[in-house]
């Protein structure tokens, strides 16, 4: 297997101590752009390597940082830790395992920004999480990586933990900056967008965590070597969160563009119990059903070839669906999350989940006619493109997509008497 | 304010062209076209949450290679439509926009988000006090479905009766989480006391305030709560819409003068006559935008008391008994006929303007002396030095300086209040100088404290500041500022425009006089007079104070002496005995007092003859504003056993042989020919409109709320004289504490247990109890705790109140609230003791 850039510390015991870390490739980087590189020299350097938002989007990284608003000051980073799409694990084992790489990663952002502080937002859950990274923050501190004048520059750079109260809504980045903010978390009208508006009504770059912990072995090995790794459009690794019917879940980092057989079939070492592979969701509950045909199987997972299948990549939490799920179920409980976590600022989305929800429920009991059926596909495509936020969207990838592609499904738990 | 451009576009075909940076559902409501909005509020930034204005907007594809827009065949643009549907609350325009809501897919759009809204709505509206003037059952009516695709028997079912204060209710069940009041509370009142809590359907408005809702403009969310969601205690379940007449009128608590609309119905319970339902806002965006405050509405009820006077009254050996108009006005002419310059007319500003000029021309025809009962001067002042006409808060920002002194004007005039904070967001600079904390002080760029008593003297040290360096006159007898004095000053002389609003926090009517006089000095010296956004406006206590000053009424330097003075007393809409105990005796003294008033006062209790008069709502009359702004009222309620002030001065006059006018405008027209200020003015002047932004008409869709559309007047700025008064050095009147003693100072508060305001029963939870309140440190040294009786002798009459102990009240002074059951008309040094036991 090829070498870790993210997950090193399954190789590296003890990667979570700052002295291990630093006799392994640790805190070069932060030293290097401070006392040698101009803050958008390694802008361009994150640019050239071609790295994308690991949180689900995938825009380019270095391009989101240029865009930051240098009239208004001060400027801030927050760092996206509130981890909380269903299926989704990544960031949490980066930052149990691997956390200075994560806190450089940030570090080195705030000072491509030109930002003095940087708030790595926590889902309340990470609490023993955040209170890890702040003895790690202290660590480096102690050691002179961050606080005010660093490596005798005139450079500051402070880290803070704030944790969330337990909201999917504040993974959103701007519902994330109102919670930052100690407002109820709700998403923001956009534009503006934060790096011209973000916490505290300033610039602010807002990026995943494993996104960050990407950056430090950029600027130490560079950008063309970090574009070996990947494909050309979708380069670097990936950590892919694999759950559902698998024999072996977990995190596999791998390069950009591996193919789901191989993550599924050789990582996970194939379909539990024998069953036959049915679906998959490849971004977590917010996922279209893709329908695992040979394929599908055979589709690199990457930015731009997941969507010739009619989904995303998303997050790149892989959820496995065997023969033995019954799809109705399926959005039954994809549905269930999203009407528990709708914010309920806009109207489609705090009143269509709720409204899906009563459908999913009666269709998935099996007392439902093909006509309930039907309005749960009108209902939800009454929510398409009206929402605030993408999240409200991502509710109904699951049950049109799981109406369209698997009716089958749905004509056997209907009740026929019904229809 | 930067000239922007111009964008041209289309909205359902329709061709508009606007500034830029205008939103596509205001460019829209200009053409007439109704985009409609629950969460978009024309007097708010948009937040995009409720979807409902959805429509299709199609922009001109550019040639990235040329930068210019690519053509059709025929020569027209190339329009590119989005995939999805946009918001027209929270998009702007650009140039060759086309905007099309009356697309299958914007109306599809449209309809479905609605059907949304309906799913956790009751559709009780045959029982909602919103039904009749909602835009969510008006958007049903015309979009709605017929019939609902969500049957489960269960729709959502909540509070129906959730209070967030006493005086406002929210129904959950009928909230769509708009967010308008909430968002109405912290951006616009800055009273962020509603908040939501909770999220998806379970999202609901809660207050966290005590007591709940506390804000002083909380009767606003519910006249742009876009469903029967909030109702005031006040109207919930008295009415529907459609049964309320509706008149316009002018409200009666301060100089602010607030356009309102009262709603009234006849109706069985009251006996088959005709009651105020409710008092709503009628926009004036010169003078209150589409906003009140709760006292303008809640404050109404005095005018239906009980405790009215009905009937004329008369002393008969030793009693007040009922007596006749025509029998009453007789006796009354007789006596003053007789008094002749013996008579004294002492009358409020709580009259309107034709009422003060008919007890002008009565008294000074028969010879006597008319006189303005107030503790506040400088009417005389503004007069020459007022605003400038065309001066509208709303226009006012960067390059101007808005100086308040003396006064605490979110307690004296809550809507200036609300007008000067967003003045000074939009860029004012704004000073407060007063001797506390005042809520104002949140937006002020400067704060002077100075201490109580030296009011005048820090405005007059601020132009002996500016004489050290400029050719300046110099206030005699006065030091120099120190640094914050000094950069006040500094900003005030550069400034483009200054607008000065004086007060009467701590002082009475002779230290007023002075700090009027040092106010109207500092305009004159830097120059900021007989401009547009520039001059002097009073914080009166009453409604028209200031037509009062116009009129030529002006107060009596020594009232106790003036009432001992004269044989004929004429009081009108005015309290004194009630006011000041120590005048009780004076009063009863007189030879012949005439009181003509709403209620049998301590005063009217004194009287010979009891006249009463109309409330401004049974009548028709104008006001002149603080800001000079003659503005007019209607009758709305008919009674016809009292008489409007106004009519029963002209009885009286026409018995004693005087050519006084008895119908309104003719009144005026007297009033124009005599009074400069008022010079080309009349009643039909007076009830003309402009079109105004935002258009809130009570239309289907009811843009800006419920409030009413003004189409009954603007009302017109009085002009300033051409000469400008020369400076006259006013003399700072001095208060000597002996030890022990502590300096006692009047201040006003917005609910006291003034006439007016406490036969209105629902605000009896925001009405303090008669209180002085005490520094800590002061209070520690007295040995005296927080809610003890304590007792102090004021002119000689002994009071017993409960103390406050408040921090924000400065050291050696004892802040005593006026109208509240302590008479103190002036600072007045008092040594407080605490009430023995048994």
């Amino acid at each position: 297997m090829a070498e870790h850039i993210l997950l090193r510390h399954r190789a590296i015991p003890g990667l979570d101590q700052i002295d291990t870390y630093r006799q392994n490739e640790g805190l070069i980087a932060l030293k290097k752009a401070v006392t040698s590189m101009d803050p958008n020299d390694v802008t361009n350097e994150v640019k050239a390597s071609g790295l994308r938002g690991r949180g689900g989007a995938g825009f380019p990284t270095g391009m989101k940082w240029s865009f930051i608003d240098g009239n208004n000051w001060p400027h801030f980073v927050v760092a996206n830790a509130d981890e909380s799409e269903p299926g989704t694990f990544k960031d949490r084992e980066i930052m149990e395992g691997n956390p200075y790489q994560f806190l450089e990663g940030v570090a080195i952002c705030a000072y491509a920004v030109k930002a003095n502080d940087a708030y790595i937002y926590l889902r309340g859950e990470f609490w023993p999480i955040a209170r890890k990274l702040d003895q790690c923050i202290a660590e480096m501190e102690k050691a002179g990586y961050l606080g005010d004048k660093l490596f005798k520059t005139n450079i500051s750079i402070r880290l803070h933990t704030h944790l969330g109260a337990g909201a999917y809504i504040c993974g959103e980045e701007s519902a994330m900056l109102d919670s930052l903010e100690g407002k109820l978390g709700q998403p923001r009208l956009r534009p503006p967008f934060p790096p011209a508006v973000g916490v505290y009504s300033k610039p602010t770059i807002v990026n995943n965590v494993e996104t960050l912990t990407n950056v430090p072995m950029i600027i130490n090995r560079g950008a063309a070597w970090y574009k070996t790794i990947g494909t050309e459009k979708s380069p670097g690794p990936k950590i892919f969160s694999l759950s559902g019917c698998v024999n072996r879940p977990g995190n596999y980092e791998l390069p950009l563009g591996t193919t789901f057989r191989e993550l599924i079939m050789d990582h996970g070492r194939g379909i539990l119990g024998g069953h036959k592979i049915k679906a998959i969701m490849a971004a977590g509950a917010s996922s279209s059903l893709i329908v695992a045909t040979d394929e599908a199987l055979n589709t690199p997972m990457d930015y731009e070839s997941v969507p010739q299948l009619g989904a995303q990549l998303g997050s790149a939490s892989v959820i496995v669906i065997d023969d033995s799920v019954s799809i109705p179920w399926l959005i039954n409980k994809t549905i269930h999350f999203f009407k528990h976590e709708s914010c309920g600022k806009c109207t489609p989305c705090r009143e269509g989940t709720y409204w899906m929800m009563h459908l999913t429920e009666h269709i998935a009991s099996g007392e439902a006619s093909m006509a309930e059926v039907q309005l749960l596909h009108d209902v939800a495509s009454q929510i398409k493109g009206k929402c605030l936020c993408a999240l409200g969207e991502f509710s109904i990838e699951a049950p049109l997509s799981g109406i369209e592609r698997f009716s089958a499904d749905f004509e056997s738990v209907t009740n026929k008497s019904n229809a | 304010m930067p000239i922007k451009n111009k964008v041209s576009l289309t909205i359902d075909g329709k061709p508009v062209t606007v500034p830029e940076g205008t939103l596509i559902v205001n460019a829209a409501k200009l053409i007439g076209v109704d985009i409609p909005v629950f969460c978009y509020h024309p007097k708010m930034e948009p937040v995009g949450m409720c979807r409902q204005c959805l429509v299709e907007v199609g922009r001109p594809v550019i040639d990235r290679a040329t930068g210019n827009p690519v053509l059709e065949e025929d020569g027209s643009l190339k329009i590119q439509f989005g995939a999805k549907l946009e918001t027209a609350c929270s998009t702007p325009v650009s140039e060759g926009m086309v905007v099309v809501g009356t697309s299958a897919k914007a109306v599809a759009g449209r309809k479905e988000i609605l059907e949304f809204l309906l799913t956790s709505h009751p559709l009780d509206c045959p029982i909602c006090d919103k039904g009749g003037e909602c835009p969510l059952q008006n958007l049903t009516m015309r979009h709605g479905p017929g019939e609902s695709r969500f049957n489960y028997a269960e729709k959502m079912h909540l509070a129906k009766k959730f209070p967030l204060g006493e005086l406002i209710y929210l129904d959950r069940e009928r909230c769509i989480q708009c967010g308008r009041c909430v968002r109405f509370q912290s951006l616009i009142a800055d009273d962020p006391v509603i908040s939501f809590t909770d999220r998806g359907r379970s999202l609901q408005i809660f207050s966290h305030s005590e007591p709940g809702f506390d804000s002083y403009f909380s009767g606003n969310t519910t006249d742009i709560c876009p469903v029967g969601a909030l109702t005031t205690v006040d109207f919930r379940f008295e009415a529907r819409p459609w049964e309320l007449c509706t008149t316009a009128s002018i409200c009666a608590h301060c100089p602010v003068g607030c356009n309102l609309a009262i709603n009234l119905r006849r109706e069985a319970r009251s006996n088959g006559e005709v009651v105020i339902k409710r008092i709503m806002p009628r926009q004036n965006e010169s003078v209150n935008e589409i906003w009140i405050c709760d006292k303008g509405r809640f404050g109404y009820h005095y005018t239906q008391s009980k405790n009215r006077l009905t009937q004329p009254l008369v002393r008969r050996e030793g009693e007040l008994v009922a007596i006749g108009w025509d029998e009453v006005l007789s006796y009354v002419a007789e006596n003053f006929k007789d008094a002749g310059q013996n008579l004294l007319t002492l009358a409020s500003g709580r009259l309107s303007n034709e009422d003060l000029f008919n007890l002008s021309e009565l008294t000074s025809g028969l010879g006597g002396k008319s006189a303005l009962y107030t503790d506040m001067a400088g009417g005389d002042l503004v007069t020459q030095l007022g605003v400038g006409k065309g001066t509208n808060l709303s226009d006012l920002g960067k390059g101007t300086v808005i100086l308040v002194v003396a006064s605490d004007l979110h307690e004296e005039a809550p809507i200036w209040w609300l007008r000067v904070k967003q003045a000074a967001e939009r860029g004012a600079t704004l000073i407060v100088t007063n001797p506390r904390y005042t809520k104002l002080e949140r937006y002020a760029s400067q704060v002077i404290r100075y201490n109580y008593g030296s009011e005048a003297s820090t405005i007059l040290a601020m132009i002996n500041t500016l004489s050290a360096k400029q050719n300046f006159p110099k206030a005699p007898k006065i030091a120099q500022g120190g640094e914050a004095i000094k950069s006040a000053a500094e900003t005030i002389t550069s400034a483009e425009n200054l607008i000065v609003f004086y007060g009467s926090e701590g002082i009475g009517l002779e230290a007023s006089q002075a700090l009027a006089q040092a106010c109207a000095n500092l305009l004159m010296v830097t120059n900021h007079v007989r401009k547009v956004n520039n001059g002097l406006i009073p914080v009166w206590p009453r409604a028209n104070d200031q037509g009062a000053w116009e009129i030529g009424f002006r107060p009596l330097p020594n009232l106790k002496e003036a009432l001992q003075q004269y044989e004929a007393l004429y009081i009108a809409a005015a309290d004194p005995a009630g006011d000041d105990p120590s005048l009780a005796d004076v009063i009863r003294n007189a030879g012949f007092v005439v009181v003509q008033d709403l209620f049998l006062t301590e005063t009217a209790k004194l009287a010979d003859v009891v006249l009463p008069a109309q409330a401004f709502t049974e009548r028709e009359g104008t006001f002149t504003s603080g800001e000079r702004r003659v503005q007019r009222f209607y009758p709305g309620v008919v009674r016809n056993e009292y008489k409007p002030d106004y009519a029963i001065t002209a009885g009286i006059s026409k018995l004693a042989e005087l050519n006084v006018e008895a119908v309104p405008f003719r009144i005026f027209n007297h009033l124009e020919a005599k009074v400069p200020t008022f010079a080309g003015i009349n009643y039909r002047m007076l009830a003309q409109v402009t079109e105004q932004w935002p258009i809130v008409d009570r239309g289907g869709l009811y843009y800006g709320g419920t409030l009413y559309a003004n189409a009954q007047g603007l009302g017109v700025q009085l002009s300033l004289p051409s000469q400008i008064p020369s400076l006259t050095w006013p003399e700072v009147p001095g208060v000597y504490l002996s030890e022990g003693q502590l300096l006692a100072v009047p201040v006003t508060i917005l609910y006291d247990r003034g006439q007016t305001v406490i036969p209105s029963e629902l605000l009896y939870l925001r009405i303090p109890s008669a209180h002085i309140a005490l520094n800590p440190e002061n209070a520690r040294f007295l040995n005296l705790t927080d809610g003890t009786k304590v007792q102090f002798t004021l002119d000689g009459i002994t009071v017993k109140v409960r103390l406050h102990v408040n921090d924000q009240v400065p050291i050696g002074v004892a802040i005593v609230p006026r109208s509240l059951g302590v008479s103190l008309r002036s600072p007045t040094p008092i040594e407080i003791k605490t009430i023995e036991s048994g």
